[in-house]
């Protein structure tokens, strides 16, 4: 299991120089134009280095969603190719065992507990209830959901009902993450309960996580990489760093290195919105 | 209807969007006195309604063979009980295994027509034509092709029990939440797997409504199928035991052979809402009881 401190060194490693060593996948010039005539995004590039933290921002409409997607093999680009740098990842772009997606609706099974929701991904590849049952329970004590193992996702409330979300994510130890608003329905209080949570569990394990947000303040606290992308048709606008360290707690909530970023990705999103043709 | 909302649920759900630090607390459990005015209050207005029928009867006078009194139509039942205890068995027979087969190739085709737009074409039209024809207008064409009575009578209540099933479940397996697909498709699920695993159980609520409208419409087509096919002797259920009755002029059997019928309806849906709350009541919202 990867050390925090291996993950901070690969990430801040200058990518521009050495980018085939630490490039997790890379999006060449990525279309994708769905069947109703929609150009959903257009000429897209973008490198993602391993074990970055990356937000994708932007209004809705463009496209962000649809690149992770397409990034997760749920869905083939019209024309551009990814590549995935390291062997473990099948060039097909098919399913990947690396790779998980929270959604933005927790997506539990409801006849099911959240003891099985989580099991699902090892069960589907074959591995029994009790041979599954150290690990389900090891993922649900990182999410702090093991006493309710045996509730149901009716029995949960919203916050919780992600966590076991999270919990099915990282059963299947994945190299990369991804998230499509995954705390977008969320209240504040709990919406930042859970940004921490997930911000410690990043650098515990060295994830790759890409996250789609529409909001400023979640991407800049998260991220130290920002992708502002503009609509009609999805492209990348803007590509922000976000210098700060981790780990990142209440008090970068109220930092002027906060602000100050929150205010160069807000200029950033309102510029990629304002140029928008109308 | 009965079983449904009458055992409290031990775990009350936490409303949704509510905070972390929110706890599960049992609700309160239904008073004793509510209990029993649950069974109390209908069974009351039975006694009252057949007191008063007794009463009716008696002081007007009014002769058996029009309306008989209840204790007459006790009576009919003990007596006549050789005959229609036999001819229950005759209809619930039919009644059951019609269902039976219907539930078995109602869901069959169901997945069958699920794993491909092409054949849910080619088959649906055809199991919708059989649903709106009327039954008594297909059952002399059945008695031709049938070799008894018996298979005639069955074939009739499978055909109208069927449909409900077949196309509740359809509906069931098609209405399968997008995200959960696409999570099983990520996750490598074979065909199989998201068959097992994501369709069916995402059917069951589907399929469970069905059943139970099934149940009621297969004792219905067995009864009618029984009108329009005529048997007789040794076979004769109870739709049959009925008509002759009227025929007699036995206007109490005609009411025990009547009630007989109510009765088994009442249980066939008891029975199925007692399945429908057992397999769902841990997780369906249409058999937990909440608490606002």
């Amino acid at each position: 299991m990867p050390t925090p401190v291996v993950r901070t060194t690969v990430a801040e490693a200058p990518r521009t120089i050495v980018p085939q060593q630490q490039t997790l996948v890379s999006l060449r010039s990525i279309s994708k134009t769905f069947s109703n005539g929609t150009l959903a995004l257009k000429d897209m590039s973008l490198d993602i280095g391993r074990g970055e933290f990356l937000s994708l921002l932007g209004p809705s409409g463009c496209g962000k969603s649809t690149v992770l997607r397409i990034i997760a093999g749920l869905g083939e680009p019209t024309s551009g190719t990814i590549e995935w740098t390291t062997a473990e990842h099948d060039a097909a772009g098919h399913a990947h065992p690396e790779i998980a997606f929270v959604f933005q609706e927790p997506t539990l099974m409801p006849w099911a507990t959240v003891f099985s929701n989580v099991w699902l991904p090892l069960r589907l590849k074959g591995e029994s209830k009790s041979s599954a049952r150290e690990e389900v329970m090891e993922a649900l004590r990182m999410v702090g959901l093991d006493a309710f193992a045996d509730a149901y996702p009716r029995e949960l409330s919203g916050g919780m009902k992600m966590r076991v979300s999270i919990a099915r994510a990282l059963i299947t130890k994945p190299k990369l993450l991804l998230m499509d608003e995954p705390f977008a329905a969320l209240d504040e209080i709990t919406r930042f309960k859970l940004n921490n949570d997930l911000l410690e569990l990043w650098q515990t394990f060295g994830w790759t996580v890409i996250f789609v947000t529409h909001s400023v303040f979640e991407s800049v606290y998260l991220s130290e990489r920002i992708v502002v992308m503009a609509a009609r048709p999805g492209r990348v606008f803007e590509d922000l760093k976000i210098d700060a360290p981790y780990p990142r707690g209440d008090s970068f909530r109220t930092s002027a290195l906060y602000n100050e970023n929150c205010r160069r990705t807000s200029d950033a999103l309102h510029a990629a919105m304002g140029e928008r043709p109308h | 209807m009965s079983a449904i909302g009458h055992e409290n649920f031990d775990r009350p759900a936490l409303a949704t969007g509510s905070t972390e630090e929110e706890v599960p607390l049992l609700p309160p459990r239904t008073s004793i006195g509510e209990s029993v005015a649950r069974i109390a209050i209908p069974v009351a207005m039975l006694v009252l309604l057949v007191v008063a029928w007794q009463i009716y009867v008696t002081v007007a006078e009014v002769p058996h063979y029009i309306l008989p009194s209840p204790v007459r139509i006790g009576q009919a039942f003990v007596t006549d009980w050789p005959i229609l205890g036999k001819a229950l068995i005759i209809t619930l027979q039919t009644t059951f295994l019609a269902l039976g087969i219907a539930l078995v190739s109602g869901v069959a085709l169901a997945i069958l027509m699920a794993q491909s737009r092409w054949i849910e074409l080619a088959l649906f039209p055809y199991a919708v034509i059989l649903q709106v024809t009327p039954i008594v207008a297909i059952a002399p064409l059945i008695l031709i092709y049938t070799s008894t009575t018996g298979q005639a009578l069955l074939i009739c209540a499978w055909l109208v029990a069927f449909f409900p099933i077949l196309s509740n479940t359809a509906q069931g397996l098609h209405s399968t939440d997008h995200n959960l697909l696409n999570l099983f498709e990520l996750y490598g699920a074979s065909r199989w797997q998201t068959l097992i695993h994501l369709r069916l159980p995402n059917a069951l609520p589907f399929f469970l409504a069905g059943l139970r409208i099934a149940g009621g419409l297969a004792l219905i087509a067995a009864v009618v199928a029984e009108f329009a096919a005529g048997t007789a002797g040794e076979n004769a259920g109870l739709a049959f035991r009925l008509i002759e009755a009227q025929h007699r002029l036995n206007i109490p059997r005609l009411f025990a052979a009547l009630v007989l019928l109510s009765c088994t309806g009442v249980a066939i849906f008891g029975a199925t809402s007692l399945v429908s709350y057992w397999l769902l009541r841990k997780w369906h919202e249409s058999a937990v009881k909440r608490e606002n």
